[in-house]
């Protein structure tokens, strides 16, 4: 086995243990990196920055107080903002931007001595499930059946694909309406979206305010559990950020979920879902009845409202984050002709910058908030959120300790396949996941099989708010009992 | 409800993107599919339920009202498409 096919655990206790220098680790995984240019998942490489890091990490092992993720090699998503580095969220619009700054995540990663390989691939501004609105190129799934490239999901795709083929041993992701479980389930890895509020969103660039969620992109849930400790925590900076301990949810792995209570929700079994969904959710249900777990019926009665409602809430905060791409602050300006004002200057410049999807939801959020039918479709898709958010909230209270869905309507589908398609079959992706983010609720996809074609397939668990410990318990007893070992075979 | 072109271009001028004139139709068409899709949201009976303004129920954190950075205007204009003598540079606003 190479280096940098090890999970986290596995490489923090050779890397204590001296079996394994950080510096070894990283070349290891730089090297897969310059392999896996066919994935199209790095962006913006940064080896010198890496083994920079790599030396320092084995300097500090050397002293025998290392945390876990020193040494540790990962990814970073476009959207995070790194001193120094670019930092585009997948667009045009921030072509050669270089913070002044480090995010909040990425600051606590690299005081943990954790090693960054480069920037991860991306829908622009995260507003994809497919990858394919990233201005550098779809990102390409390592799994494939014949000879089509597939999508890893999105829209952290370059995140999913780069974890699945081993060219990091873990990437961050962010998750507004499942673009962290979504892309995990398209590659059979593992993703977390946190409770909102639990990962400071500092330095991140903004999609959907409420609803933006950063969380970790794993081989293993042991590993997510390690790599969430490192990122999360209060944040000043973010007045959402919750000031909160955060419980040691590697210690919460204990395998035993026997008496708890897991809730399966009628309305996510949706008209015309593909029969191997639902016996893979079937096949996960009876694994957690094995463990020792009770299963109850539930019903989340709005769940059929949520993504409409998702579409009027992410567009509209969309819309008045993305106003300050307007060509004078950082960022792409636009070529200006003779008698161009500055009007003139910002409509140029964010017809050039933004792709077609960001301009539509730009668009889309603008027209919901703007006179005469804020009330109609904002306040509205707002009063749904309430109700959607108190459906969980009623299953809770009445003694659920996570709930057990599907991950996505489908395995992933081929590069170009949705091209033609209406916008609004896009968002179809996020029917199992939006609900979670709406409701500001951790939750984890794990990967339990392979359909018939041989792509992998995910469960999503959800949990309580702040529960992610006993989330990340529950996920990994479903780990344990559907023993998914598959890899994709090197094709590239 | 369904975005004519008169609408469509309102929208983008709102928005500050330029669209095409000829790339209106286009634009209204798919506005009008996915606000057709939000229609189903009048299904809902949200009498008595007030708009959701935080996801988690916090009282949002103040702190002292004094000043904790600055001195940085070279760092601020690092990333500026157009910067002069300490600025952001614009096309002329006022005649």
């Amino acid at each position: 086995m190479n280096a940098n096919e090890l999970t986290i655990a596995a490489a923090r206790d050779a890397l204590r243990k001296g079996d394994l220098t950080a510096v070894d680790l990283t070349m290891s995984c730089l090297t897969a990196m310059d392999a896996g240019d066919g994935l199209n998942a790095f962006v913006h490489k940064t080896p010198e920055i890496a083994l920079d890091q790599a030396r320092a990490a084995d300097a500090r092992l050397a002293q025998g107080d290392a945390p876990a993720m020193c040494g540790i090699p990962l990814g970073i998503k476009d959207l995070f903002c790194t001193k120094g580095v670019p930092s585009q969220a997948g667009s045009n619009i921030l072509k050669g931007f270089r913070p002044e700054y480090e995010s909040t995540v990425t600051t606590r990663l690299f005081e943990a001595g954790a090693v960054m390989l480069g920037k991860l691939n991306m829908d622009e501004f995260a507003m994809g499930s497919s990858n394919e609105t990233s201005c550098y190129g779809p990102a390409v799934n390592p799994w494939k059946v014949d000879d089509r490239q597939l999508t890893p999901g999105g829209s952290s795709g370059g995140s999913a694909a780069a974890v699945a083929a081993d060219l990091c041993l873990a990437a961050t992701g962010t998750d507004t309406g499942g673009s962290i479980r979504q892309p995990a389930a398209f590659t059979g890895i593992v993703g977390i979206k946190p409770t909102y509020g639990r990962v400071s969103r500092w330095g991140i660039v903004a999609f959907a305010s409420s609803l933006d969620q950063a969380g970790p992109m794993t081989k293993t849930v042991r590993d997510a559990a390690i790599f969430l400790q490192a990122m999360a925590g209060h944040d000043p900076k973010d007045s959402t950020s919750a000031n909160l301990a955060v419980p040691d949810f590697e210690a919460a792995l204990t395998g035993d979920i026997r008496g708890t209570t897991i809730g399966i929700p009628k309305e996510y079994r949706m008209d015309g879902m593909p029969d191997e969904i639902e016996a893979l959710w079937a096949r996960g249900i009876a694994m957690m009845k094995d463990a020792g777990a009770r299963i109850v019926d539930i019903s989340l009665p709005h769940t059929k409202y949520a993504l409409p409602a998702y579409y009027v809430i992410a567009p509209a905060e969309a819309s008045s984050n993305l106003a300050r791409y307007d060509g004078v602050r950082y960022g792409h300006r636009a070529k200006l002709t003779a008698g161009d004002g500055i009007t003139e200057m910002y409509e140029k410049t964010r017809a050039e910058g933004f792709g077609p999807e960001v301009q539509r939801r730009i668009m889309v959020g603008t027209y919901v908030l703007s006179a005469g039918f804020y009330d109609a479709y904002y306040n509205r898709a707002r009063r749904v959120r309430a109700l959607i958010k108190r459906d969980f909230e009623l299953a809770f209270a009445e003694g659920i300790d996570a709930i057990l869905t599907p991950a996505t309507p489908s395995s992933a589908f081929g590069l170009g396949e949705m091209a033609s398609a209406d916008p609004v079959e896009m968002y179809l992706n996020d029917v199992f996941t939006v609900t979670v983010n709406l409701a500001g609720l951790p939750g984890i996809a794990v990967p339990v099989g392979l359909d018939r074609r041989g792509l992998p397939l995910g469960l999503q668990l959800i949990g309580r708010p702040w529960a992610e410990g006993d989330l990340l318990n529950h996920a990994h007893v479903l780990e344990t009992a559907a023993g998914f070992v598959a890899k994709a075979d090197k094709w590239w | 409800m369904s975005i004519d072109t008169d609408t469509a271009r309102k929208v983008a001028k709102l928005a500050r993107i330029r669209v095409e004139e000829a790339d209106l139709p286009a634009l209204a068409g798919q506005l009008s599919g996915i606000l057709g899709f939000m229609e189903q949201l009048n299904e809902v009976d949200v009498t008595g339920v007030e708009p959701m303004t935080s996801v988690t129920p916090m009282r949002l954190a103040r702190r002292a009202d004094v000043v904790t950075d600055g001195g940085q205007a070279g760092r601020v204009l690092a990333n500026a498409p157009d910067a002069r003598e300490g600025f952001f540079a614009v096309p002329k606003v006022v005649e």
